[in-house]
């Protein structure tokens, strides 16, 4: 089985950083993982989008045209990355900020409304993980338990306190799916 | 740290740092540069002056961080230095003298884009520099290119190993793909630092103080008598042919059956390894050759399958330059195309594809 | 006679070659300052007991062959990069006692850079700067330090400070950085001088081996063939000028503060 994900949005949305807690759940659930960050100014501001493997056997191009799941947060990366999901693929958006929604109808769309429900929630630190909990739902790719040790990995120590808060955040995030 | 393999999520940056410290290196000189900071910036995190007692310094310049490898190299301790490409063209002075003054070390260049101050994206188009010595006089590197994080960190052991054996600097060419990029790595298990005995046993020439030593040891490039000097290229250039005859290293993907081949090194072979993946589901056979060692070049491995092909595609992220030792390897025995993008940008699988079609006239209707 | 013969004949041996010097000609002019530092610093070597720690960094320059003359370990560097390489020897060799010997072009012009910041950093090292205000060994051209007015083969008509600049005192700035831990002008022209200076590179020395910082000790010295004047008159001309510019004396030392 191999996973090949897209997430873009704008920099300071934790693009990169769901990237990476996705990465670890895959490297520690025994796949094989890639992380490809589009690297630069972008992290400060502009946009910032993040490729992701996850794959049973040897991962060969990091780089990719065309993806299986795309997870999109602003017009911007709706605009670059909607055609480039593969027929039968699956794209995931957050309708804050998207004034022309996605218009594919050879592929999955899902809206997931993370920017209101983290609003909800009063942490909106917690709006990466509410989008992977979407995410895991719609394409179960790892086990959400490797997530959770995904975070103790990456965190530091003195975060593992915020730990309780990413799970009821992924949690809440498998609920926003309709 | 753990004495035991570790398996890491990293960036290859960091797992240069981390295999640094686990190969037992001496000493590291660095500058902050995009896309290779995260190496000095790991080191610094990780504080291996309390645990193996490696000395990590952030220097004033390139210049100066390379001049503090050529004297810790010069004491016969295990060093190295990192950068980017502009980093790299101030280092290649002091490289020029450690590979005059017979020295170990280890250079390691995350290439970006250039020339001039050129971009922060991934480039590869430093192969001239590393392959045909970027600083003055006849001089090689052992230039390994890494594919993989896990790469990134082997041939930090491997480089510094071919280093002390041959009395030579080495290189790590990576990109800024590889450099940024995260993967499952696996790190060996930590090893000790030399001990004084050990690199005394190892490095007779050391200049590290006398400390009883009847002879005194001088590390030095100069040479003013022709006769002599001479002489010393005469024994570094018997070095290289030695290199070239036991270090020749490359890797194979799908070569057997393969009507057409194409070669490329670092993130491009990986790109094209999706490529041939891609044109094999079309029925197209294509091979790949990924030169590990870029000097020394795989040219037999090429000339000898360069009988079999109908077309080779050199695929680089510059304006071609490794195609020039591509065919120098093919003396024309089939057609050699070079496919390549430049500025930063990392071409997709299938533009490599499309450029195989396009360039040896091969239809491919299936492909996407 | 021979000097054996002397001594045979009931002679008392007042001098001798510093033992650490090697047997072999030295390539400097006659009347060059470079020969008289060498002695005193092999001299203070072998008196503190660094035969077998010290190494030293040798420059481009003049004393680019510095490694040929005194009988220690060496390491030659790049043009002014030797701060830098004694930086990597010092801060790998623990035990070693670092030093490097240095002209006016390599440390105070192309070098300028290494120095500060080696200084800056207080390395510990002694770094003996030997400043004569021009290029000795490319054939006496404008150094950094080249006195306002003064010819080489590149301001053969004097340096101008509108088109050159003003000379760099390098040791001012230096010592103005709170990694060095002693820093000097000192003088080999006369024997009190010789004297001096040897006690300042001594001084250097012993800092460098305690791990007190940088020791920073400049030569003042003459360059007679560069200059085209006589040993005589060059001792002459550089009391009479350079000293007014670089004024000998102590400038800073915190290791033992007057």
């Amino acid at each position: 089985m191999k996973h090949e994900i897209i997430i873009a949005g704008f920099g300071g949305q934790g693009v990169l950083s769901m990237g990476k807690i996705l990465a670890y759940a895959g490297l520690l659930d025994g796949k094989e993982v890639t992380w490809m960050p589009a690297y630069g100014p972008e992290q400060r501001g502009g946009t910032a989008n993040v490729t992701v493997i996850l794959s049973d056997e040897q991962i060969s191009s990091p780089v990719l045209d065309s993806y299986d799941v795309a997870v999109i947060l602003n017009q911007q990366s709706l605009d670059k990355f909607e055609s480039r999901v593969k027929p039968g693929g699956l794209l995931i958006y957050d309708p804050y900020g998207i004034h022309r929604k996605p218009e594919r109808t050879d592929i999955r769309i899902a809206e997931v409304n993370a920017t209101e429900a983290a609003i909800e929630t009063g942490n909106t630190k917690t709006y990466n993980m509410l989008l992977l909990g979407a995410l895991l739902k719609l394409v179960p790719m790892v086990p959400i338990e490797a997530v959770i040790r995904g975070l103790e990995k990456t965190l530091p120590e003195r975060h593992h306190n915020l730990i309780p808060l990413n799970r009821d955040a992924i949690m809440r995030g498998e609920q926003l799916v309709k | 740290m753990e004495n035991k393999e570790e398996i890491k999520l990293l960036k290859g940056n960091e797992a240069i740092a981390h295999a640094a410290i686990r190969y037992g290196v001496d000493g590291y000189f660095g500058y902050p540069i995009t896309p290779q900071s995260e190496v000095l910036e790991t080191l610094e995190a990780l504080m291996p002056w309390e645990t193996t007692g490696m000395v990590v310094l952030q220097a004033e310049s390139e210049v100066a961080a390379i001049n503090m490898v050529y004297g810790g190299a010069s004491s016969g301790k295990a060093v190295m230095t990192s950068s980017s490409s502009p980093g790299v063209s101030l280092k290649q002075e002091g490289i020029s003298y450690i590979a005059a003054g017979e020295l170990p070390a280890l250079i390691v260049n995350v290439m970006r884009g250039g020339p001039g101050l050129g971009t922060i994206q991934p480039s590869q188009a430093d192969y001239f520099q590393a392959v045909k010595g970027g600083g003055h006089g006849d001089y090689h590197l052992i230039v390994l290119a890494p594919a993989s994080v896990q790469e990134m960190a082997d041939f930090v052991g491997l480089g510094f190993d071919l280093a002390f054996k041959y009395r030579t600097p080495a290189m790590i060419l990576a990109d800024g793909v590889i450099g940024q990029m995260m993967e499952k790595v696996v790190l060996p298990p930590a090893r000790p630092r030399r001990t004084d005995e050990e690199i005394v046993a190892l490095c007779p020439w050391a200049a590290r103080g006398k400390f009883g030593r009847k002879q005194r040891n001088v590390s030095t490039t100069l040479e003013l008598d022709p006769q002599a000097m001479e002489k010393n290229n005469i024994r570094l250039q018997e070095t290289y042919r030695r290199i070239e005859a036991g270090e020749v290293r490359f890797e194979e993907y799908m070569t057997e059956d393969a009507d057409y081949l194409i070669v490329a090194f670092g993130c491009m072979a990986r790109i094209c390894r999706k490529a041939i993946e891609d044109a094999r589901a079309c029925g197209l056979k294509v091979g790949l050759l990924r030169p590990i060692t870029l000097w020394p070049f795989p040219t037999e491995a090429i000339k000898a399958l360069s009988g079999q092909v109908r077309g080779i595609l050199v695929a680089e992220l510059n304006a071609g330059q490794m195609i020039d030792d591509v065919r120098l390897a093919v003396e024309g025995r089939t057609p050699v195309c070079h496919f390549g993008r430049t500025g930063g940008i990392v071409p997709n699988p299938q533009e490599v594809l499309n450029a195989l079609c396009k360039d040896f006239n091969v239809e491919m209707e299936d492909a996407k | 006679m021979t000097k054996e013969e002397i001594i045979a004949a009931g002679g008392t041996k007042v001098a001798a070659k510093p033992r650490l010097l090697m047997d072999v000609n030295m390539h400097y002019c006659p009347g060059c300052s470079h020969g008289v530092v060498h002695k005193i610093l092999a001299e203070v070597i072998d008196e503190l007991g660094l035969e077998d720690s010290a190494i030293g960094v040798a420059p481009v320059g003049c004393a680019v062959f510095a490694y040929n003359y005194i009988d220690v370990d060496w390491v030659e560097a790049a043009h002014g990069r030797a701060p830098a390489v004694a930086t990597g020897l010092a801060r790998l060799n623990p035990d070693a006692t670092v030093f490097t010997y240095q002209g006016d072009g390599d440390l105070a012009a192309i070098g300028t850079c290494e120095t500060i910041h080696a200084c800056n950093r207080g390395e510990n090292i002694a770094i003996i700067f030997i400043n004569n205000g021009i290029y000795g060994m490319t054939g006496g051209q404008m150094a950094p330090t080249t006195l306002e007015g003064m010819k080489t083969s590149t301001t053969p008509y004097g340096r101008r400070v509108d088109l050159n600049g003003y000379p760099l005192k390098i040791t001012d700035l230096v010592k103005e950085l709170d990694g060095t831990c002693y820093v000097t002008r000192e003088a080999v022209h006369t024997p009190a001088a010789v004297r001096k200076a040897k006690a300042a590179i001594r001084q250097a020395l012993m800092n460098a081996r305690d791990k007190k910082g940088t020791s920073f000790v400049e030569i003042v010295s003459t360059c007679n063939s560069g200059w085209k004047m006589s040993p005589d008159k060059a001792n002459k001309w550089m009391e009479e000028n350079m000293f007014e510019k670089y004024p000998l004396g102590e400038l800073k030392n915190t290791v033992n503060p007057k």
